[in-house]
């Protein structure tokens, strides 16, 4: 018997912390994790979100989340080798020429 | 059922079957060194009890006693951790497998197995697919190139050949509609046409059942797909730096591994524990259960015969392999079984 | 007994979170968001939705963080160097603004809660269920998803193939061009 609003706060919480990764880290694997883990929070509310409207669009959501998820994470991650071959770096303060 | 008897009984049920998991995987071993020996034309473990057979407890109290070496050049917590890891992960999927049918016991329904969730499936693919990370992070942490090469070479080869793994169960689930596997042992009961048991393998699993063993194999890290520890090439690959309870841990975790695989295909694909049942009742609870056994000793032996057979891939046909030809005949192998499953129903 | 499962994994769920910010090592970080994953995915069996828990362990914690670590240990990553210059007026603007942003979307989402409660197994979201929902009335999105992916495998091959050899040269000599400037 868990009221609904814990886990809708859960999901907050986790999103901050998500976006507060973002901002603050400097590397860009992890920057890329922290997107992983808001879109992971977003992906909460969804599941509790219809527990609460007994409705399970709600559930089938999460699974587009997830699939778009993976494509992210694929491309992105591709991206992520392709500027270290280019640049030998992952810092992302120091990838900020605009040509090879 | 109370809170505390169910705790209880998960409990008793948890420490019986984790016990048996370790003395199928002392007494697997054993029998690969035996069998393995004899496919090579020599005997195998002979001097410890009557034909080797405390070879396994012989081996067990060596690992325990060698000195536990951690090399300094090691990410320490990591190295530590990633043994358990494989080890927690290959013991947890055993949780949700069915060995016989349910005990009728003092008047209680016991099914004979930890636990029945209706994901089982799907419980048993997630446990594996955490198993990875012990691989890859014992690979990683053990800051050596060898290991790192094997550590590389397990995550990129499980990555790939789960999706095989997974696409060729679809065939078993379309035909059966349940994650559950109890449910799809039952379905499996019975005969058709009179004499061919109604096992998934007879009705048009034949295909899936071997796109599943290839790509377990893949999954477990064995023969002819073992570069992960390919010891000619890697000296040991992803466990180089382990030594004493932790490389048996690994060990361990391999062959509890080969032992759930063969157990699912039995499962899948084999009917499970069904077969002849005659006899007094004791007989009746008994014969299945003996019926699964031999299922699953048939699939170690051929795990083992393959290994005496086989040579090793290249890592190139082996990524080829598992994408260009693998893959697209498990989705043909979903296409056509949800193609004639839609036809006939 | 749920509220007591909620807390506890609630609690791992957060301190994994910190700790996927505090630590410096990509792999600590992957392998703590890694943790974050698992603790969620008993959250959503409490939640009732036990097929979305166990996809979210197979392809969140079995796929892509293994892809990650994979890149970690490809790239060999190291710990990131401690961050030279922040500015002040980020730290005075931006982490106040983080708190502000923080209690607005707490406050906007249990609003929304209203007082229902969930109860675990009430409302099971079983396979067969879901699967009618997504192969029926959410067809069009599926499709467009795997569009989607066969896009991102094409993207993914592209980028990551090895450079071709006249455009490395050209990497080679800009190199070289810089190193002699400097």
């Amino acid at each position: 018997m868990v009221p609904i609003s814990y886990y809708l706060g859960l999901s907050a919480a986790l999103f901050i912390c998500g976006i507060a990764g973002f901002l603050l880290k400097r590397n860009i694997i992890t920057i890329f994790m922290s997107i992983e883990l808001m879109l992971n929070a977003v992906n909460l509310s969804f599941v509790a979100f219809a527990a609460q409207l007994h409705n399970l669009a709600g559930q089938v959501f999460v699974f587009f989340v997830m699939v778009v998820a993976a494509a992210e994470a694929a491309v992105g991650l591709a991206i992520i080798i392709a500027v270290y071959r280019t640049r030998n770096t992952l810092n992302v303060d120091q990838v900020d020429l605009l040509k090879l | 059922m109370s809170l505390g008897l169910y705790l209880l009984v998960g409990f008793i049920k948890s420490f019986i079957i984790i016990n048996v998991y370790l003395v199928v995987f002392a007494y697997t071993v054993w029998a690969e060194r035996k069998v393995l020996g004899h496919i090579q034309n020599r005997w195998g473990p002979t001097k410890v009890g009557p034909f080797g057979l405390l070879q396994p407890i012989a081996d067990g109290v060596k690992l325990l006693f060698k000195e536990d070496m951690t090399p300094p050049f090691v990410y320490q917590p990591i190295f530590t951790i990633a043994p358990v890891l494989a080890l927690v992960m290959s013991l947890m999927s055993v949780a949700v497998i069915p060995i016989a049918p349910a005990l009728h016991l003092f008047g209680y329904d016991i099914p004979m197995q930890v636990t029945d969730i209706n994901i089982g499936l799907l419980f048993i693919l997630g446990v594996t697919s955490i198993g990875v990370y012990g691989i890859a992070l014992a690979g990683w942490s053990s800051n050596s190139k060898y290991a790192m090469l094997g550590g590389l070479r397990a995550s990129a080869q499980m990555i790939s050949y789960e999706a095989s793994l997974g696409l060729s169960l679809i065939g078993v689930l379309i035909m059966s509609g349940s994650f559950s596997l109890q449910e799809i042992v039952h379905q499996q009961e019975g005969f058709f046409w009179g004499f061919i048991p109604n096992w998934n393998i007879f009705r048009g699993q034949f295909f899936g059942f071997f796109l599943y063993i290839i790509a377990a194999y893949a999954e477990t890290n064995r023969v002819p797909f073992d570069l992960p520890e390919a010891e000619s090439e890697l000296g040991g690959g992803y466990h180089t730096e382990y030594s004493s309870m932790k490389w048996s841990m690994f060990f361990m975790a391999e062959y509890h591994n080969m032992i759930t695989v063969a157990c699912l295909a039995t499962l899948l694909f084999l009917g499970g524990w069904s077969g002849p049942v005659i006899g007094p009742p004791i007989l009746h609870t008994l014969l299945p259960l003996a019926w699964f056994c031999l299922k699953v000793a048939f699939f170690l032996f051929i795990y083992i015969w393959v290994r005496g057979t086989m040579p090793r891939f290249r890592y190139d046909q082996l990524m080829a392999f598992g994408w260009k030809v693998l893959l697209p005949l498990a989705i043909l192998n979903v296409v056509v079984t949800a193609f004639f499953v839609a036809w006939f129903s | 007994m749920e509220l007591v499962l909620f807390w506890v994994f609630a609690a791992i769920c957060i301190g994994g979170a910190i700790n996927l910010l505090a630590q410096k090592h990509p792999i600590n970080s992957a392998l703590s968001l890694v943790v974050v994953m698992a603790s969620l995915a008993v959250e959503y069996l409490l939640l009732g939705a036990e097929f979305v828990a166990a996809v979210q362990v197979i392809i969140y914690a079995g796929a892509i963080m293994v892809l990650f670590i994979f890149v970690i240990m490809l790239l060999n990553a190291g710990e990131e160097p401690h961050g030279g210059k922040t500015s002040l007026v980020a730290k005075l603007v931006g982490l106040p603004a983080l708190g502000i942003l923080a209690v607005m979307l707490v406050w906007a989402l249990t609003a929304q809660a209203g007082g229902s409660v969930a109860v675990a197994g009430a409302e099971p979201g079983p396979p067969q269920v879901i699967a009618r929902l997504l192969f029926n009335d959410f067809l069009l999105p599926f499709e467009v998803t795997s569009v989607l992916v066969l896009i991102a495998i094409m993207g993914a091959v592209v980028l990551a193939a090895p450079l071709q050899p006249h455009h490395a040269a050209k990497i080679l000599a800009a190199q070289a061009g810089e190193g002699g400037q400097s």
